[in-house]
């Protein structure tokens, strides 16, 4: 049999998650070179036109695994549909994007089968017949090619952002979806969840920002915030956090960008004392510039910053909220 | 409730950090903290002892220096610890890691088990979801809220993008905890004080090394990241800085 790919995208209350879009565009990448079969799957309920979605795009195969246990979502009813599927089918590589749905049930998914899991990959590499995937480490300080030992099946995920879930090959014609109603025994889905809900309103929209101005660990102190606040202001844009500085209370919850936050992609992100840890990357890596200023030259945030101040930020914010002033003002 | 809780020594936020002459992995003479999620899902632990009573238990694996993590813990308030005491658990991976507590804590009969939500060295995020499917436990993943029910426990699990959701689990359960959840206590003198006379039990990786299998992914080369980026670098005194930065915001990058 042939080696396949498949991929397992992510629906959630019944819609697709599309991030999925970007796992699908790097599993036809790495369909391309390794000359391996690609196939996708959807789990759920009723998700029968989410997989109709998935056909359009080029792969060989979609599987529709469905039973009424798999809503709502739990690690027990994903896995107990998962992996007798995967026992049967033997994929080589199954690939997820890194949401924190697929982080809640793949590595047992994976500690089932008996495998392993590459989490939270931001690439691939395969040379000579060798498949690794490249991944963070040490809060994105460091990388690593890491590479699988033993027998597949092999489970990956892919960062937020690894590939463009725009530039998804779509196939000549629909690809076949195939139903595959899942026995799901009672008692095996143990955990009761309720439907999800927003903690307050959320008051402000950063998505929509045009210019953010971010604070992290570097600001010290919550009186410092003032700081960060005045340079938001005379610029015109909106200012923002990293998860520390909304852990500690010093900005409401609802000013967090990062994978718990919002996902922003203004013309300007500047990051101030922000080191970037990966969490706080992902919801941000898309916007058009990013200053940093950081007094660590070391700090990862530098890695995809267009625009390095290496410096501290109580040096250089006063004189840079003085000239704003007085170019606007002239 | 008897609650176990895993910890990690990670190196410092602002270490530092140097590749080893191997590129596999980093140079170690630097300095080490408590991983900062673990930090929140002891406090968790020590809450919910003040509520329920019952005990709490800390449990690490790594060299030597990895001890600090635990006499922390203690003074704040743990009863007892574990270490998984040895140079080989460094290299272990998620499944690994998971197969040496759960061979570690065989006898033992926890309530709870809680982890930091994944670690800021290699952040699998996987290792307490691995070590719920050993023990043939529910679990649930990046916890902000736990309260007692009368069929076992309600958590609040964090979402993507601001959502959240209440879910009910049955006992014994492990959960991910998610830093800021609460609010981190100081240990005290006399908590330290206390601390020395804690019971902490080593366990050597001979006494685990039969749970162990072969790790089931290897890192080939650890090095500093490319960048994708071309970034431009700007110095001198602050104020000649601000002038070129409001130069870029208003010439450049037309936002002002």
């Amino acid at each position: 049999m042939a080696d396949t790919i498949l991929v397992v995208v992510e629906q959630r209350e019944g819609k697709l998650n599309r991030v999925s879009w970007e796992t699908i565009t790097g599993a036809q990448a790495i369909a391309a070179e390794t000359g391996w079969t690609l196939e996708a799957a959807v789990v759920g309920s009723s998700v029968g036109d989410i997989a109709k979605e998935i056909a359009a795009t080029k792969v060989s195969k979609v599987y529709d695994l469905e039973s009424a246990k798999l809503e709502p979502y739990t690690p027990d009813g994903f896995v107990a549909a998962l992996k007798p599927f995967i026992e049967q089918k033997q994929p080589k590589l199954v690939l997820m994007p890194h949401t924190y749905q697929v982080r809640d049930f793949a590595p047992k998914l994976a500690a089932a089968l008996n495998r392993t899991l590459i989490s939270d990959a931001v690439g691939y590499k395969y040379e000579g017949g060798n498949l690794r995937f490249t991944r963070q480490m040490f809060q994105g300080k460091f990388a690593a090619d890491v590479s699988f030992v033993g027998d597949p099946p092999y489970f990956a995920t892919f960062q937020n952002g690894a590939f463009r879930g725009d530039q998804v090959a779509h196939g000549d014609a629909a690809a076949p979806v195939e139903t595959v109603n899942l026995d799901v025994a009672d008692g095996v889905v143990r955990n009761k969840p309720e439907a999800p809900f927003k903690e307050a309103k959320q008051a402000v929209d950063l998505t929509q920002a045009a210019i953010i101005v971010a604070v992290g660990r570097g600001i010290k102190e919550q009186k410092n915030i003032e700081l960060a606040q005045q340079l938001a202001e005379v610029l015109g844009g909106e200012i923002a956090a990293s998860r520390p500085i909304c852990d500690s209370g010093w900005l409401p919850m609802d000013r967090q960008v990062g994978s718990s936050g919002q996902t922003v992609a203004p013309k300007l992100y500047l990051a101030l004392g922000i080191s970037g840890a990966i969490q706080h990357v992902v919801g941000m890596k898309g916007a058009r510039t990013i200053i940093a200023v950081n007094k660590d030259a070391e700090a990862p945030i530098f890695e995809i910053a267009d625009v390095a101040v290496v410096g501290n930020l109580f040096d250089i914010v006063p004189p840079l909220i003085e000239e704003v002033k007085k170019t606007k003002g002239a | 409730m008897k609650i176990l809780v895993c910890m990690k020594q990670v190196p410092q936020k602002d270490a530092p950090l140097k590749l080893n002459e191997g590129g596999t992995w980093i140079r170690e003479d630097i300095s080490y903290e408590v991983n900062e999620p673990d930090a929140y899902a002891l406090e968790e632990a020590l809450r919910q002892r003040e509520k329920h009573g019952g005990e709490v238990v800390v449990i690490t694996s790594g060299p030597p220096r990895a001890q600090q993590v635990l006499r922390e813990a203690l003074a704040k308030g743990a009863d007892r610890a574990i270490h998984l005491e040895g140079d080989g658990f460094v290299t272990l991976d998620a499944f690994n890691t998971a197969k040496a507590f759960a061979a570690a804590i065989k006898d033992e009969s926890f309530d709870l088990i809680f982890t930091g939500l994944q670690s800021d060295d290699y952040g699998f995020a996987q290792t307490g979801v691995i070590l719920a499917e050993l023990l043939g436990w529910p679990h649930a993943t990046i916890i902000m809220q736990i309260e007692k029910s009368d069929s076992g426990i309600r958590v609040k699990r964090e979402l993507e993008a601001g959502f959240f959701q209440f879910v009910d689990m049955p006992l014994p359960a492990l959960l991910t905890i998610q830093s800021g959840i609460n609010k981190l206590r100081y240990a005290t003198l006399i908590g330290i004080k206390q601390a020395k006379n804690k019971p902490l039990k080593k366990v050597s990786f001979d006494e685990v090394k039969l749970a162990l299998g072969e790790n089931l992914q290897r890192i080939e080369k650890l090095y500093i990241p490319q960048k994708t980026k071309k970034t431009e670098v700007l110095q001198g005194p602050p104020g000649e800085i601000a002038k070129k930065l409001v130069d870029k915001l208003r010439n450049e990058l037309r936002v002002i």
